[in-house]
């Protein structure tokens, strides 16, 4: 989680998602995505009615379309699995576009693509609407372990400054005239990688002496406080709620 | 200056103090420096004198082996840490060790959050903190986006917000580029906090404290006029302390505080 690229996922706004509080959302995207996992794979149709519901979320956000297509690229790796099942599954083999494919591995090739693509956009939309800080700010909120928010926000802090010292040892390195030709260089390589942990090790050290200083006693103060109203679960409930009555039908139509 | 010294017990007052590192190492050996309010003194000395250590004594980070410290007129106990911790604050070297939080806005808080603010009164203190370095207008970025410059000026805002007693600054010129190191130079001098600045950036010393106390290998050497000190060639060649080229301190007037 690099401090750029997660700035990058960030499309600045000011939409009604985006000014929902961080937890709301959390909870949201993740109800949804599990109603979406739970639904029968052969109700074509609700998919369909779920990546209409992420649409419209999607403009109320006012996140353009173009941006959610390029992100989507972290699905290739599933996209590939899938594409690949139909051939290597066993069972019953039907026509499909002139192959022969397993019928069993059809189904679960569009199962596999349709939950993980509607999971994808579900994520690009919470992140596209919510500035990393403030997701951190959520997951509190949502009394997830106090020392996982601080390492990860910790990880968000210190992103940059171990990508620049990793920078600059490369750069020291490749100055010396190495080159990472073959496996044989490993070792220096694997070197760099003991040095940078030592550093960031004391560093850490460093960091919290620097706290201590501060009248740290083992515990982050809350600084900012997003509490989240009625009203603003209610909106939320909006991505969730259709979805699951989307889902009910389905279970009542198998 | 508006402070009477003769009313107040010192800001700082070290008296005797000794300490060894766990490993056998010993970095001071009997360091006496007083420091009265108001006053911003320079504590001089060569790599490895034992400066940090010392500075790391004064809120109590490392506890004396022998010797005391005491903050306007608090002794350094384990009792009173947290009073301690808020009298004293230390500005360290690398920004990027004091700057441990996703914005501004909540590196400034911290401090005064640890001491139970909340609220209007806490976001008050954070902008005034940051208005006192000019650096308001950054109040909701991340440090790791700041110039060098920027982050330094930031750290001494996230000290500043907890109201010290003293303001102990370690190597605060280093790294800086000439423009930045004047900026910093003259919001210290606009701060009149009592200062201890520890440094090896002679010039620098000599514009902003007016006294100046060496430190080298664990014991004081030499506590006096900043100008005086500086003038002295066989003192400041026997501890390592050399004026940059073509700075004569000798041809300056003692600067007025
Ligand atoms: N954690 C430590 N353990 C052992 N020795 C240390 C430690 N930190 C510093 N020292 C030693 O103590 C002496 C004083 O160090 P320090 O206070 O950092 O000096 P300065 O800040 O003046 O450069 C040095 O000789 C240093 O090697
Ligand atoms: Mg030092």
């Amino acid at each position: 989680m690099s401090g750029g690229h997660s700035d990058r996922l960030y499309v600045p706004g000011a939409s009604a998602v985006h000014r929902l509080p961080p937890q709301c959302k959390l909870v949201a995207v993740l109800t949804f995505v599990l109603i979406v996992v739970a639904t029968p794979r052969d109700q074509f149709w609700a998919f369909g009615l779920y990546a209409v519901v992420l649409a419209s979320v999607a403009a109320v956000a006012r996140v353009p379309a173009p941006v959610i297509l390029r992100r989507m690229v972290v699905e290739l790796p599933f996209l590939v699995f899938a594409l690949l099942l139909p051939f290597v599954s066993h069972g019953e083999r039907v026509q499909f576009f002139g192959l022969t494919v397993s019928e069993a591995g059809l189904l679960g090739a569009w199962n596999v693509l349709a939950k993980g693509t509607l999971g994808v956009v579900a994520s690009i939309l919470l992140a596209a609407t919510t500035e990393p800080r403030t997701l951190l700010l959520g997951l509190e909120r949502l009394h997830l372990p106090a020392l996982m928010v601080q390492i990860m926000s910790f990880m968000f802090r210190y992103a940059d400054v171990i990508g620049g010292e990793m920078h600059r040892m490369r750069i020291a390195r490749e100055s010396r005239g190495f080159q990472a030709r073959d496996v044989r260089q490993l070792r220096v390589v694997a070197q760099s990688a003991g040095a940078l942990f030592i550093r960031s090790y004391e560093r850490g050290e460093r960091v919290h002496l620097a706290m201590l200083s501060r009248g740290y006693a083992g515990s982050m103060p809350v600084i900012v406080d997003v509490r989240a109203g009625r009203g603003q679960w209610l909106t939320a409930a909006a991505l969730p709620m259709p979805a699951l009555a989307i889902a009910v039908t389905a279970w009542s139509l198998t | 200056m508006t402070s009477h010294p003769g009313n107040r017990a010192p800001s700082l007052a070290v008296h005797q103090l000794a300490f060894a590192y766990p490993d056998g190492h010993q970095a001071l050996f009997g360091v006496d420096l007083t420091i009265a309010p108001g006053e911003r003194v320079a504590l001089l000395g060569p790599n490895g004198a034992g400066k940090t250590t010392l500075v790391l004594h004064l809120n109590g980070i490392l506890t004396a082996g022998h010797g005391t410290v005491s903050v306007a007129g608090l002794p350094v106990t384990k009792d009173n840490m947290l009073e301690i911790r808020r009298r004293v604050g230390i500005v360290f070297q690398d920004p990027d060790d004091q700057l441990f939080m996703p914005t501004v806005r909540e590196d400034v808080a911290f401090g005064p959050a640890n001491l139970g603010l909340r609220g209007d009164e806490l976001a008050e203190r954070v902008r005034h903190a940051l208005d006192q370095v000019g650096m308001l207008a950054l109040i909701d970025r991340p440090p790791h986006h700041l110039s060098f410059g920027q982050r330094r000026r930031v750290a001494v805002a996230t000290v500043l917000a907890m109201q010290p007693e003293i303001l102990v600054l370690d190597e605060p010129s280093s790294n800086l580029d000439p423009a930045s190191r004047r900026e910093l130079a003259d919001i210290l001098r606009d701060l009149e906090l009592t200062t201890l600045m520890v440094t090896h950036d002679l010039p620098y010393a000599l514009e902003l404290c007016a006294r100046s106390v060496i430190l080298d290998e664990g014991v004081i050497v030499a506590n006096g006029p900043t100008h005086d000190l500086l003038c002295d060639q066989e003192l400041m060649r026997s501890h390592r302390l050399e004026l940059p080229f073509g700075f004569d301190p000798k041809s300056l007037a003692v600067p007025g505080r």
